[in-house]
């Protein structure tokens, strides 16, 4: 357990040092890179995926897996876009796209629990499925006429500073998902069932509810974020965000996250989201184009896990034959 | 030791992605003309960045060699940059990156009318021109619009081009880009006014194939299914009348149902020559892209100042007047067929 | 998962003899399973438009599916050893391209060298995969979704190098016919796609090796432990998985006859999707390739009645989804249901 902490720390401590080089470059390579208006573009172009990494964090720490995020994210969009184009109080539209969302969570949950499927499997159809509901909802249509204020939340930026709603928001998030995760029994009991889900059953844990809770607030989230997108983009469509769920989780196994469960931190996530977005960032401001960004996050990804594996072989080697020139110098 | 050692390899992964990315980036963004800083913030130096849809698109493509051509022409500065899948969402990074650069001016195909308005406007706060072409952004969010074609135009010519080839008798139907796509959505909708002059012809279908090659030609195998009797099909969009093309040439049933839309002569001369498609049309993207670098270039001069009515001489194609709602029409389209396909290259 | 895994546990311990047939028998209901599905669509749709009844339609079906069998057939080698590849789209979208663009630079080169090119790189690049995976320790979906960026990253670059779209009238026709020539009357595609699904499944169910495979899904510590090569079994089945999305690339191309760098994107959740449907455990340890090839004649069998009765194509998507649910939840059911016949049978006895 001592040792799982250490190198817990380790992980982290690499991705603050990755993360330092990927500012020091990006000053280096772009004189643009350092203002308080990049920081605003760097962040409001990627809080939806932010956002939606902060549940996928738990889920995938609890050993399962969420694949239709990207398509609740556009079926709660089309939702509020068709309520408030009928005439709908916003309010009542972002009420009701939360909910959808809560919905759809639920679902995915109830098919993982009560019928004791893999969750990949689930939502891999429940991916397909809520697409597909989106285009149903607006088929050809597209809303576009939202009030500013409305906007605002996803564009704006809080009075005074370059700072964006929607990171705010993210904050706020990252406050409750840290203290949930680690320092209450809820958080616990999410790692428990990670590492070992029989172990986790004996031990008193309703495994099914934590899980439906966990699809739950995932499907609630990726909701939230579908707000924030239409506003940023003032667009309800219902191609919105597709394929956004492989960069989900892309950003969680880049912040160190074990993808078969157990072992992972938040911290490590949101240093991954801050890494890809800075990565993404400084290739744009060298005006390079999206075809060497999914490469350059595509290496990263592998190479990430890879190198500390190899690393870690190299030494083993290197300890063994150390070994090995000890003990023939006993004899 | 082993911190070290896991630190070092980080340190390498880092360098390796950003130089590979570098050296991989000369290649994608291109810049031609005099001066060489692309950067260099000065507000007399024409730096120009086309933003299309999508990258590696040959359509686009064809647009950013006029762009370059113009490029050359004025001495100023040329740069193509976007993100390598049509996304509304993926333009937006690229038109705040371009704002932090004080590039002159942006040239962009809109995937979403609204949804790049705001960074748009945003990047017009702080003096930089938008001159949208292709695929128009809301009015609010550009100074100029270069239209290829009058979307009126386009829609009515495509079902006239349809009925001379079935004798204006039949069931048709059309095979469009994405149910969101908003250029194909307007010139669907005249498509169906100019239909009602032809009582003997009967849309049966609209099938979206979102401008995917697999998604297109089995959209159009399931026409052949679903209507047996059907006579001709228009597809509005380069991906999809070339895969409708080779879909209706692997059943064999080129040239016995008709098949019209907008298509680059490249994408298919094959199939013209085999007489699978009779006619299509398209209007010159080069020249597209040729005019809206014009425009942008005199918008940065300050020699028109994007208002109705302004007049300016756009080197090779001579004059254009700025019309209603700030639109600049590039001209009527091209008719392609047999006849005239080997004398264009694009 | 949780009861059933310790169902089988529980079955598997009653000795090697019962274990191979309680597996073979839960298989054989499987695609019994589907094959009723398949029927009970084909027959509901008959009734409705008879014209989806034709040879012809059921040849445009098989026609539709082909090169997603071949890369499914891959795909399920992989998924049986408990691993899984993401990255076959972009492996067919590299030598799709790659295949054209070499046609159109050198269009009088031998057909076969064309061909063996587009899989001797796919070959390659399904090697990397297994050498991240096998070798480098990394879990199998984060080396794939990697490779899923990377070598469609490779491929804008090497267009934006090359050229951005090769066209029909670019290759030779001899590469286009790859896809609409005729033998016996069959169109080469399904007959390739079909022969390779045959020569794969009899090897899996009658050679070592693909006991092995089966060996590795099951429970790969102890396949180590009684003398399996567990690595270079599972770097093997990488670069299988490669190089059949090596030759379907070749295919692609010959098919669709207008390739560019975006070809066959999103291709990786159809093929799972087909081999979920076709009963094979994403798990690994149980499954089969001629469930694989059910599945994904299902699900096209299922796109075609879907068109053909004329049902809003914004409606497609969602009854697609909410099928490939259907038919997962179905086959749980099924599995379970069998699990517990053959434990109450086995008491008793």
């Amino acid at each position: 357990m001592k040792r799982l902490k250490s190198l817990l720390i380790s992980w982290e401590a690499l991705l603050v040092i990755l993360l330092l080089i990927s500012v020091v470059i990006g000053s280096v390579l772009s004189p643009y890179f350092l203002s308080g208006f990049n920081f605003n573009a760097l962040t409001s172009n990627t809080m939806e995926i932010a956002i939606m990494a902060l549940p996928m964090t738990l889920i995938i720490i609890a050993g399962e897996i969420d694949l239709s995020v990207g398509s609740v994210l556009g079926l709660s969009s089309v939702v509020l876009g068709l309520l408030w184009e009928t005439g709908h109080p916003m309010w009542l539209a972002i009420g009701v796209a939360l909910l959808v969302g809560l919905i759809a969570g639920c679902l995915n949950g109830i098919l993982v629990t009560k019928l004791a499927l893999p969750s990949l499997v689930i939502t891999i159809g429940t991916l397909a499925l809520y697409r597909g509901l989106a285009f149903v909802v607006l088929g050809d249509q597209a809303v576009s006429d939202f009030p500013t204020s409305f906007t605002n939340l996803g564009f704006g930026s809080i009075p005074g500073t370059e700072i964006p709603w929607s990171f705010l928001i993210f904050a706020i998030l990252v406050a409750i998902f840290g203290v949930v995760l680690h320092v209450s029994r809820w958080g616990r009991q999410i790692y428990a069932m990670g590492n070992n889900k029989e172990a986790a059953r004996f031990s008193g844990i309703n495994v099914s509810r934590v899980k439906l809770t966990l699809f739950m607030l995932s499907g609630l989230i990726a909701a939230l974020a579908g707000v924030i997108f239409t506003a940023r983009l003032s667009s309800a469509r219902p191609d919105n965000a597709l394929g956004f769920e492989l960069y989900v989780v892309t950003v969680v196994l880049l912040g160190g996250v074990n993808i078969f469960g157990g072992r992972g931190s938040l911290l490590g996530v949101v240093l991954a989201i801050f890494i890809v977005a800075i990565l993404q960032n400084v290739l744009g401001l060298k005006n390079i184009s999206g075809d060497i960004q999914s490469l350059a996050i595509g290496l990263l990804l592998i190479l990430s896990v890879l190198g500390p594996n190899v690393a870690r072989r190299i030494q083993d080697v290197i300890a063994r034959r150390r070994l090995v020139a000890g003990s023939s110098q006993q004899t | 030791m082993k911190k070290l050692f896991s630190t070092l390899s980080f340190g390498l992964i880092v360098l390796t992605i950003f130089t590979l990315a570098a050296c991989g980036g000369s290649g994608s963004s291109s810049s031609a003309g005099s001066t060489p800083s692309a950067t260099s913030s000065s507000s007399s130096s024409l730096t120009i960045a086309f933003l299309p849809k999508q990258i590696n698109n040959p359509y686009f493509d064809t647009a950013a060699s006029g762009g370059k051509e113009a490029a050359t022409a004025l001495g100023g500065q040329f740069q193509q940059v976007g993100p390598s899948s049509a996304n509304a969402a993926a333009q937006v990074p690229f038109i705040t990156t371009l704002t932090e650069q004080h590039t002159g001016a942006i040239v962009i195909s809109g995937d979403d009318p609204n949804a790049v308005a705001p960074a748009l406007k945003q990047a017009m706060s702080q003096g930089v021109k938008v001159v949208s072409y292709d695929a128009d952004v809301a009015p609010d969010a550009r100074n100029v619009f270069i239209n290829q074609a009058d979307s009126e135009q386009i829609g009515r010519s495509e079902v006239a081009l349809l009925a001379k080839q079935i004798n204006s008798t039949g069931q048709i139907a059309i095979l469009s880009a994405s149910s969101t796509a908003a250029n194909q959505n307007t010139w669907i909708g005249f498509m169906k006014q100019e239909l009602t002059k032809y009582p003997n012809m009967t849309l049966v279908k609209i099938a979206y194939g979102n401008d995917d090659d697999q998604t297109s030609f089995n959209d159009t195998l399931a026409l052949l299914q679903q209507y047996p009797n059907l006579k001709g099909i228009i597809s509005p969009t380069t991906v999809g009348i070339a895969a409708a093309a080779r879909a209706l040439e692997s059943v064999k049933k080129g040239g016995t149902v008709a098949l019209t839309g907008l298509g680059t002569p490249n994408q298919l001369r094959q199939y013209v020559k085999d007489g699978t498609i009779k006619g299509f049309e398209l209007w010159n993207p080069a020249d597209l892209g040729y005019l809206a670098y014009y425009v942008a270039a005199l918008l940065i001069q300050g020699k028109i100042q994007g208002n109705v009515g302004d007049t300016f001489t756009a080197g090779k194609l001579g004059s254009y007047t700025i019309g209603a709602n700030h639109v600049v029409l590039l001209g009527p389209p091209t008719v392609f067929n047999s006849a005239n396909i080997d004398q264009f290259n694009f | 998962m949780t009861t059933t895994s310790q169902d089988v546990e529980r079955a598997r311990q009653r000795g090697q003899v019962s274990q191979a047939r309680l597996f073979r028998l839960v298989n054989r209901v499987r695609e019994l399973g589907l094959l009723v599905v398949l029927l009970l669509i084909i027959l509901f749709v008959g009734i409705q438009a008879p014209r989806f009844l034709s040879i012809d339609n059921f040849e445009q079906i098989l026609l539709s599916i082909a090169i997603l069998v071949i890369v499914a057939v891959g795909e399920t080698l992989v998924i049986l050893t408990r691993n899984v590849d993401l990255s076959v789209g972009s492996m067919v979208g590299v030598t799709a391209f790659v295949t054209a663009y070499f046609f159109k630079q050198l269009p009088d080169v031998n057909l076969l060298l064309g061909i063996l090119l587009g899989c001797a790189l796919g070959l390659v690049l399904g090697m990397i995969n297994g050498l991240v995976v096998s070798f480098g320790r990394v879990p199998a979906i984060v080396a794939t979704l990697g490779t899923l960026y990377a070598y469609r990253g490779l491929v804008f670059v090497f267009a934006a190098n090359t050229t951005t779209q090769v066209n029909a009238s670019d290759v030779p026709s001899s590469y286009l016919a790859l896809a609409t020539t005729q033998i016996f009357g069959i169109p080469a595609l399904i007959l390739i796609a079909a022969v390779i699904a045959i020569i794969v499944g009899y090897y899996l169910h009658a050679s070592p090796t693909g006991r092995q495979l089966y060996a590795i899904g099951s429970n790969p510590e102890a396949a180590s432990m009684i003398g399996i090569r567990r690595d270079w079994l599972v770097f093997a089945t990488f670069a299988a998985s490669g190089l059949l999305c090596g030759l379907a690339g070749v295919l692609w191309g010959a098919r669709f006859a207008t390739v560019d760098a975006t070809d066959a994107t999103g291709l990786e959740l159809q093929v799972i999707a087909a081999v979920v449907v076709g009963g094979v455990n994403i798990f690994g340890g149980s499954g089969t390739i001629l469930g694989a090839v059910l599945g994904a004649i299902v699900l096209g069998t299922l796109q075609n009645a879907l068109n053909i009765l004329n049902i809003s194509q914004f409606w497609l998507q969602a009854i697609y989804g909410a099928a490939i649910l259907v038919a997962v939840i179905l086959d749980a059911f099924i599995t379970r249901w069998l699990q517990r016949t053959i434990l109450t049978r086995r008491k008793k006895a």
